[in-house]
């Protein structure tokens, strides 16, 4: 069994839904994104997603588009990001990491080379915003090939015709967008999740995660209960970015005052 | 004219994966993936609609004042003293460039769907301006988004657009210009997917805009065919344009592709010179990834980030190139070259005094690499130039590279 279905199964029995934090790559620099993504497991995260930096990420908003600006200023490259997960491998073996990124530097990095080498440095799932079902024949083939779930993502213009074909090949969990709009910009409603999300169940048995505009702790318990997961990222830079100094260096306490927030939002799934 | 394609036609593409050869497809979120597929059976109805193009063609002929003249530029080819040019003039549409074609075919298929609002990208201002026009025409709002660093070097533009009522939002993220216009044009309508419609200025994009908007503007193509023929009765020798994205170079392209007699030559922009790095010359100087949508010959470094592009014209500051240019290009039916900053200032100002045209600087950069191949041909042969924009708005710009207080 994967990682992500192994965590899934072992959230079941408990009875919760998972909190998937986010953190963006090299974000202001190594260390200090590195320091987080190590803390985020004893936070409190059940999987966690690592933004990859692009220099165009068209369905971003400020927030991320600023994080991943700081981590290419700060020399992140593809091959840093799989080192990351590699480092972090040492001291977890159980928690799920999932790559967010858009598909060019993966092309240029080389598409089968980028599975091998995810998958080898511990990786288990990718979430590529850029690579619709359409196109996933560029990917999915290695993806598959070494054992990386490809996680699709349902949008709120996703119709009923079309889930079907969306989801085909898809696995580890499905990726709700519950807003029709960028990352960071306004949050869904629970009635809108309410109605969302068992339209969904019934075209799919993989777990639900939703994302894009879940920001409070309340936000995320409600997500983390109509779906399966919630996947928290704007408001985690947001506190991140509030606490760099004039140079754009992590501040003393930057990231304890980061895995606070993600210790609260793991408080609300659990509640 | 007719200009059926044959077979073996070169003419066929896009396949029903929006590729041309490997080039192009629909790399987009899932969020707007419905949208463009609407957008995609919305136009391919019109297409097959007779109303739609009767209604095309009454616009283009009474508002966008279609035909455009094929010149004979006399002074020009005496100066050169070799090949005879012509100049299909495009710039002579309403609104001063070719960018007029697309819009109001995209405005009237954006009208078809019931879309109530309008969003656009613009690098130079002139897919901007043209836009605005035709939204002003049929009463839509529209909003316009524009690199900041485009918006200060062309203010007449920006003052153009929002005295035709719409708005012009600066983008600032990036290297402010039309790229980021195009990432924060696609982050609108993400958020806005039930009203509005995208109407993208340039044959990049996901499909279907590269196809659609390549077929909006073969009007140039087929006109300068059919011009030529009444003027020569024969083929140009060479077909000459400038390629930002590349929509007014494959509007003159296409309907010549099939002609193997006619040497096809896009001039890409080589800003500082190539061997600077400082410039947007994609195919000359780039390699294939995906942006915007599509797969095509893109600038970036060693990691798959996009570099940015440099030139004079804000038109052609682009780091990427429509598809089925990227197409051509591998399979060697079009010449890509480029033509400098400093070439296209020269050219500028030499069609300017012989002519009494003032180009714009994008296709001055076409005119540029006319200088260069004219001579090198013979009295009898023909160069037809797209002359695809007028110069108004780059004489301020102009002015400054001059060193001249205006």
């Amino acid at each position: 069994m994967s990682r992500i279905a192994a965590r899934f199964a072992d959230l079941k029995r408990q009875g919760r839904g998972a909190l998937i934090p986010f953190v963006e790559a090299w974000d202001p620099d190594h260390a200090t994104s590195m320091a987080l993504l190590r803390g985020m497991p004893e936070a409190g995260a059940d999987l966690i997603e690592i933004g990859m930096p692009f220099t165009d990420p068209m369905a971003d908003g400020p927030i991320i588009q600023a994080a991943g600006k700081r981590g290419l200023a700060a020399g992140v490259k593809v091959a840093d990001v799989l080192t990351m997960v590699r480092d972090f491998r040492v001291a977890d073996e159980a928690t799920p990491i999932v790559l967010m990124g858009y598909l060019n530097p993966i092309l240029s990095y080389g598409p089968e080379r980028f599975c091998v080498d995810a998958a080898a440095a511990g990786v288990d799932g990718l979430i590529i915003v850029d690579l619709p079902t359409e196109e996933a024949d560029v990917l999915l083939p290695y993806s598959n090939a070494n054992g990386l779930d490809f996680i699709r993502l349902i949008a709120p213009t996703t119709d009923d015709k079309r889930l079907p074909h969306v989801l085909s090949g898809s696995s580890g969990f499905v990726y709700y967008v519950a807003i029709t709009g960028i990352t960071g910009t306004r949050s869904a409603t629970a009635e809108h999740l309410e109605a969302a999300i068992p339209r969904l169940r019934k075209a799919t048995n993989l777990p639900i995660a939703i994302g894009f505009g879940v920001r409070s702790p309340e936000q995320a318990g409600t997500a983390s209960r109509i779906a399966d997961a919630a996947v928290v990222a704007s408001a985690l830079i947001d506190t991140l970015s509030a606490n760099l100094d004039a140079d754009g260096k992590a501040r003393p306490g930057a990231v304890e005052k980061v895995l606070d927030q993600v210790r609260a939002l793991a408080a609300a799934v659990r509640r | 004219m007719n200009n059926a394609p044959v077979a073996n036609s070169l003419r066929t593409g896009p396949n029903e994966r929006g590729r041309f050869g490997e080039f192009g497809g629909r790399f987009v979120a899932e969020t707007l993936m419905p949208l463009i597929l609407e957008v995609e059976q919305a136009y391919d109805a019109a297409k097959a609609d007779p109303a739609f193009d009767a209604e095309l063609q009454y616009y283009l002929k009474h508002y966008v004042g279609r035909p455009s003249p094929l010149w004979f530029a006399e002074r020009l080819t005496k100066h050169l003293g070799g090949a005879k040019v012509y100049f299909k003039r495009d710039e002579l549409n309403h609104t001063g460039s070719h960018k007029a074609n697309n819009c109001m075919g995209q405005i009237l298929l954006a009208r078809r769907m019931g879309k109530t609002r309008i969003i656009a990208e613009t690098g130079a201002g002139q897919h901007g301006v043209a836009t605005a026009t035709m939204c002003a025409l049929f009463g839509l709002p529209c909003t316009v988004y524009m690199g900041a660093t485009d918006v200060e070097r062309q203010s007449p533009n920006v003052f153009r657009m929002k005295l035709l009522g719409a708005e012009v939002k600066p983008v600032t993220s990036g290297a402010g210009t039309l790229k980021d216009a195009m990432n924060e044009a696609m982050r609108d309508w993400v958020a806005n997917v039930t009203d509005t419609y995208y109407l993208i200025g340039t044959v990049a994009g996901p499909h279907p805009y590269p196809m659609m908007v390549r077929d909006f503007q073969s009007v140039i193509g087929e006109e300068a065919k059919q011009q030529l023929q009444e003027a020569e009765g024969r083929l140009p020798d060479v077909a000459v344009a400038c390629i930002g994205g590349g929509s007014n170079a494959m509007g003159l392209f296409h309907p010549f592709l099939d002609d193997a007699t006619v040497r096809l030559i896009g001039v890409e922009a080589g800003g500082h010179g190539i061997e600077t790095g400082e410039h947007a010359a994609s195919l000359t100087g780039g390699r294939p990834g995906v942006l915007h949508g599509n797969r095509t010959y893109l600038l970036q470094d060693d990691d798959g980030q996009i570099i940015e592009a440099h030139s004079i014209s804000a038109g052609l500051d682009y780091p990427g190139i429509g598809p089925e240019h990227s197409w051509l290009h591998d399979i060697g039916r079009v010449e890509y070259v480029s033509a400098t900053d400093r070439e296209a200032l020269a050219a500028f100002q030499l069609c300017t005094r012989t002519e009494g045209i003032i180009p714009a600087l994008e296709p001055a950069h076409a005119l540029a690499h006319v200088t260069k191949l004219a001579p090198t041909m013979a009295a009898d042969q023909i160069i037809l130039m797209n002359l695809c924009g007028r110069g108004d708005k780059d004489i301020f710009a102009v002015a400054e590279h001059l060193g001249v207080k205006l």
